[in-house]
């Protein structure tokens, strides 16, 4: 294959990569779009394979190397639970991470990649070098501790090192420092030095900024990591000259970094004090113990009398949260959407941009488990819809639908979009306790007199319902 | 020991409810209450002893064996003179007592060393709502109102176009939206009646608009909301300017429903004889506060009176009237005190005077007059918080991360101009041709992916993430190209098992995330 074919191939192969993120608009085009990123994948590892810059003698080895890594792929892909796609995404960012690493390294001690170049060029090189692994570091670290804390192998809370702005900051420096060092060396070995100590700085910086997050963050951090992967393709395609990384890329790190802003003012959050970690930690705490504090008491319901209210409603919007994912309630909730609908009430469901661990984390769930994604609306086309609904269903969800986000301007979520179930005639929330949520913030909704609360975990306490739709 | 509930028969004439419903006999039960029920206490709310008996209460023959047998009464009305004779040392009396208003009853109550809760004097406060019994009633009563009205008024309530002509819907007008207002509200706007409605509390208004009235303010300005979220007395200017719009609202509407109470006091007299002249004839006044005198003159309590043309109904048993429906609630009001007098269901009261609750619903404590009580520190509807304020500082915050939609300030927007210039310049300035041609690339590349991602549905934002995950293995042609380059030079081993590392996990990568968004979206379906 000529130098030629391939590079048409990679136009080929990019204009591929963009229909398949176009292809996303709908749901109905989107498994074409899905099919047009297998196919451009395809055509550009068959150009590179088989093109000039790979001879004969690499071919077994890339084909053991996808054989390999294709059937661990694609067992995970099968095995995967829907609740766990957090972890599965967050793991495969820190496979990219990794790789950009592994292909800055080999670069750098490939002597022929720089051969040739005048010392601009060279100079230019090393520094995509540099950025390419720093960026590939931080992928690598921040994803690992991502995927420990979404499968609960990591504690959620935030982890505040005394002084961590200023860790942060002396971390950049030294990473300067280096930089301007790795630069300098006038052979391999002395740069490799400089190379080393970044690598573990960034490293250790990828862990620090994830640790410093909490669990509701974390829908910013995974598409913050997704838009990083991208970052790292696209250093490593400077660094080789490559266009079609480049563009890839560049398209990757730009749809991350506009689902992490998309997150980001879900939560009516500045997306640096998201990284900067710590909700709530202590600025917050004493604000919200003011005269804000909601009064009054909270009425718990049974499952039974849950269905009794279902059962009367001509109207239920259903908002799930995270608490739905961890109990795995998905499947029992639309058997309980299908029996109201058999019974001709008007079921939908309300979904919070930030609802769940991962953007658009609810919607997966609820379409593993056969919900039609026609009545899955999102906030602002249902919130308008609450006060004509006769019961508003919340599972496992508590900051999403805080009404002092509206009410109270000192609440640390004040302006934070919400879900205003408690404009429907009657609410019930479904929790495991009275405990706060994430944001650490007391609900009010809890003591409205047109709210009712059913304790316990999501799944059982909706199995329960059902079996009393059933009875 | 446990104790044992006992529901007489209501002995006030006409009084159609009782104080408790087979629905709520079982979870008295689970309180640890035994259940004694005299026989046909149930009648007039259509509860038959047989559903008393199969909810697992013991029904007995008569008003002597139920009084004797049981250690805690549930009633409605207050005790007659009758059943105060049979009432026994020590029992204890939860029923409607209205002390204000039957100061020897109290005496003799405490005279006989009983312990009475009085329904009527349950504290306004949230904690309290669910046992509020007053408020349950004054729903029924708001309700029942609306029908009394339909009723006796000759037209439909709802505007009609029939085949025989135009029919104008009611007007109906409503003083007072307190529980009952509210209640008499809502169901007069669900028969199809044009709704108004007043109240001297502006915070209301809201309240009336949600069940679909129409505020009509007074025009005068004072506050008007009193402790524990209750009406008050207002200043003479005010009751001038409200009379003012009264009369002016008589002459329009065809229906009038006053529910208008002041606690304590006698029922401020808002209609007076001259208005209900000036209604039309066929017109109905339903006077909710007959029984603490009528808001309007010409109310006769207890009876429906025509005065030139207008009817005007006094009842004052409104709830009674709906008495299965009464009943029902008002059992699970004193099943609510229960729980909150027996936390330890062991079936046995524990009169806590250190609850707010129950210190101010207990108006005799073995023996000792307790009423009234200290007024409750916390109202319903903290007065003078002022609302307004929150929404200035909600829409300033959400200039934070301007939004889409929201152009970005001036100031913000030549800061970044400035600084994407000043980038731009310096790369111009010392890059190498080269390079410019795949930052030309990188850049352009960034901006198509900035304008397909803004169509992503945020319902595939998973499906997004793990295909732009999967597309981000590209980074597999860096190792590609690593692995085996032609031209053989010196090169280290090391590259070439570096690159082969990368190829496999990439590889797990590609194909896991095309796979699992394949599976993602196989499953989203109509």
């Amino acid at each position: 294959m000529s130098a030629s074919l391939a590079a048409v191939s990679y136009i080929a192969a990019t204009i591929l990569f963009i229909l398949s993120l176009g292809g996303l608009s709908n749901p109905e085009s989107s498994r074409r779009g899905n099919l047009y990123g297998m196919i451009g994948m395809a055509i550009a590892v068959a150009a590179t394979v088989f093109g000039p810059r790979v001879t004969p003698a690499g071919i077994p080895w890339v084909a053991g190397a996808l054989v390999v890594g294709g059937a661990i792929g694609l067992y995970l892909a099968r095995t995967v639970k829907m609740t766990q796609m957090p972890e599965l995404v967050a793991f495969m960012h820190s496979l990219v991470g990794l790789v950009a690493m592994l292909v800055g390294y080999a670069s750098y001690i490939d002597p022929t990649a720089s051969a040739g170049m005048s010392p601009a060029e060279a100079t230019i090189h090393h520094v995509e070098i540099y950025i390419g692994v720093l960026i590939g570091a931080v992928t690598l670290s921040g994803s690992v501790i991502a995927f420990g804390k979404l499968s609960g192998r990591i504690g959620g809370k935030p982890l505040l090192l005394p002084a961590r702005h200023w860790l942060n900051l002396a971390g950049l420096i030294a990473v300067f420092w280096f930089g301007y060092q790795f630069l300098r060396a006038p052979t391999l070995e002395e740069g490799m030095t400089p190379l080393i100590a970044m690598s573990v700085i960034a490293l250790l910086f990828g862990v620090h900024m994830v640790m410093a997050i909490g669990g509701a963050d974390m829908p910013v951090v995974v598409s913050m990591l997704n838009s990083y992967s991208g970052w790292a393709a696209a250093a490593t395609g400077f660094m080789l000259s490559n266009d079609l990384l480049i563009v890839t890329g560049a398209l990757v790190g730009s749809s991350g970094a506009i689902l992490s802003y998309i997150m980001c003012r879900a939560m009516n959050r500045n997306f640096l004090s998201v990284i900067a970690g710590g909700f709530g930690g202590e600025s917050a705490k004493p604000a919200s113990k003011g005269d804000g504090q909601p009064a009054g008491e909270v009425i718990s319901v049974s499952a039974q009398e849950t269905a009794d209210l279902l059962k009367e409603a001509k109207s239920v919007i259903i908002v799930p949260g995270y608490g739905m994912a961890v109990a795995q309630a998905q499947h029992t909730v639309f058997e309980i959407t299908k029996r109201l609908r058999d019974m001709g009430k008007t079921v939908r469901f309300g979904i919070h941009p930030v609802a769940g661990r991962m953007p658009g984390h609810m919607n997966v769930l609820l379409a593993e488990a056969k919900v039609p994604y026609d009545i899955v609306m999102e906030m602002d086309e249902i919130n308008g819809d609450f006060p004509d609904t006769d019961v508003a269903m919340v599972i496992g969800a508590n900051d999403i639908v805080n009404p002092s986000a509206q009410e109270d301007p000192t609440s640390p979520i004040a302006g934070m979009p919400v879900l205003e179930v408690w404009k429907a005639h009657n609410s019930i929330v479904m929790k495991r306790s009275m405990a706060s949520g994430y944001a650490g913030v007391d609900n009010p909704l809890f003591y409205k007199e047109n709210n009712r609360m059913l304790f316990g975990d999501a799944k059982k306490m909706l199995d329960e319902v059902l079996a009393a739709l059933k009875g | 020991m446990a104790q044992v509930i006992g529901v007489p028969k209501e002995t006030f004439s006409g009084e159609k409810r009782v104080a408790t419903v087979p629905e709520v006999v079982p979870k008295l039960a689970k309180l640890g209450f035994g259940v004694i029920v005299q026989s046909g206490a149930g009648e007039g709310a259509s509860i038959s002893d047989e559903a008393f008996a199969d909810a697992g209460a013991k029904v007995v023959a008569d008003a002597a064996a139920l009084w004797s047998g049981a250690d805690i009464i549930f009633k409605v009305r207050a005790p007659s003179r009758e059943e105060m004779q049979s009432m026994r040392e020590g029992q204890i009396l939860v029923s409607f007592i209205w002390p204000a208003q039957n100061p020897e009853l109290l005496q003799s109550l405490a005279a006989r060393k009983a312990t009475v809760l009085a329904m009527d004097s349950v504290p306004r406060i949230s904690r309290a709502q669910k046992l509020d019994a007053l408020s349950s009633m004054a729903n029924i009563g708001g309700y029942r109102a609306v029908i009394e009205a339909a009723h006796e008024f000759g037209r439909f309530f709802t505007g009609q176009i029939t085949a025989a002509g135009k029919v104008p819907p009611a007007k109906v007008f409503v003083i007072g939206a307190g529980v009952a207002g509210l209640a008499a509200i809502g169901a007069a706007s669900g028969l199809g009646a044009i709704v108004r409605a007043n109240d001297t509390r502006p915070e209301v208004a809201d309240q009336i608009r949600s069940l679909g009235g129409e505020y009509v303010p007074v025009d005068y300005v004072e506050e008007g909301t009193g402790v524990g979220g209750y009406a008050k007395v207002m200043s003479e200017g005010f009751q001038k300017a409200q009379r003012e719009t009264f009369a002016k609202q008589a002459k329009e509407v065809d229906i009038i429903i006053t529910t208008a109470l002041i606690p304590g006091k006698p029922a401020p007299k808002l209609i007076t004889a001259e208005m209900v002249r000036s209604m039309k004839p066929g017109s109905v006044i339903v006077d909710m506060a007959a029984e603490q005198g009528g808001n309007c003159e010409l109310t006769e309590p207890g009876k429906v009176v025509v005065k030139n043309g207008v009817i005007i109904i006094g009842y004052t048993d409104l709830p009674s009237r709906l008495a299965t429906q009464s009943s029902t609630l008002y059992a699970t009001n004193l099943f609510r005190l229960s729980e909150e007098l027996c936390k330890a269901k062991d079936g046995v009261y524990n009169v806590n005077m250190e609850d707010e609750v129950i210190r101010g619903t207990t108006v005799v404590k073995e023996g000792a007059v307790t009423w009234p009580a200290p007024a409750p520190k916390l109202s319903a509807a903290p007065p003078a918080k002022a609302p307004a304020k929150a929404m200035p500082a909600a829409s300033e915050k959400k200039g934070h991360g301007h939004g889409a939609g929201e152009p970005m300030a001036a100031k913000s927007l030549a800061i970044m101009f400035a600084a994407a210039a000043i980038v731009f310049v310096s790369i111009g300035l010392y890059a190498p041709p080269a390079f410019l041609g795949h930052f030309t690339v990188f850049v352009l590349a960034c901006f198509v992916g900035y304008m397909v991602v803004w169509n992503v549905t945020p319902a595939l934002h998973t499906p997004l993430m793990s295909v732009t995950n999967a597309i981000s293995s590209i980074i597999i042609i860096g190792a590609l190209v690593q692995v085996a380059p032609p031209g053989e030079g010196a090169r280290p081993e090391i590259i070439h098992w570096l690159a082969v590392a990368g190829i496999g996990l990439t590889a797990i990568n590609m194909f896991g995330g095309f796979a699992v968004t394949q599976r993602m979206l196989s499953m989203f379906r109509k």
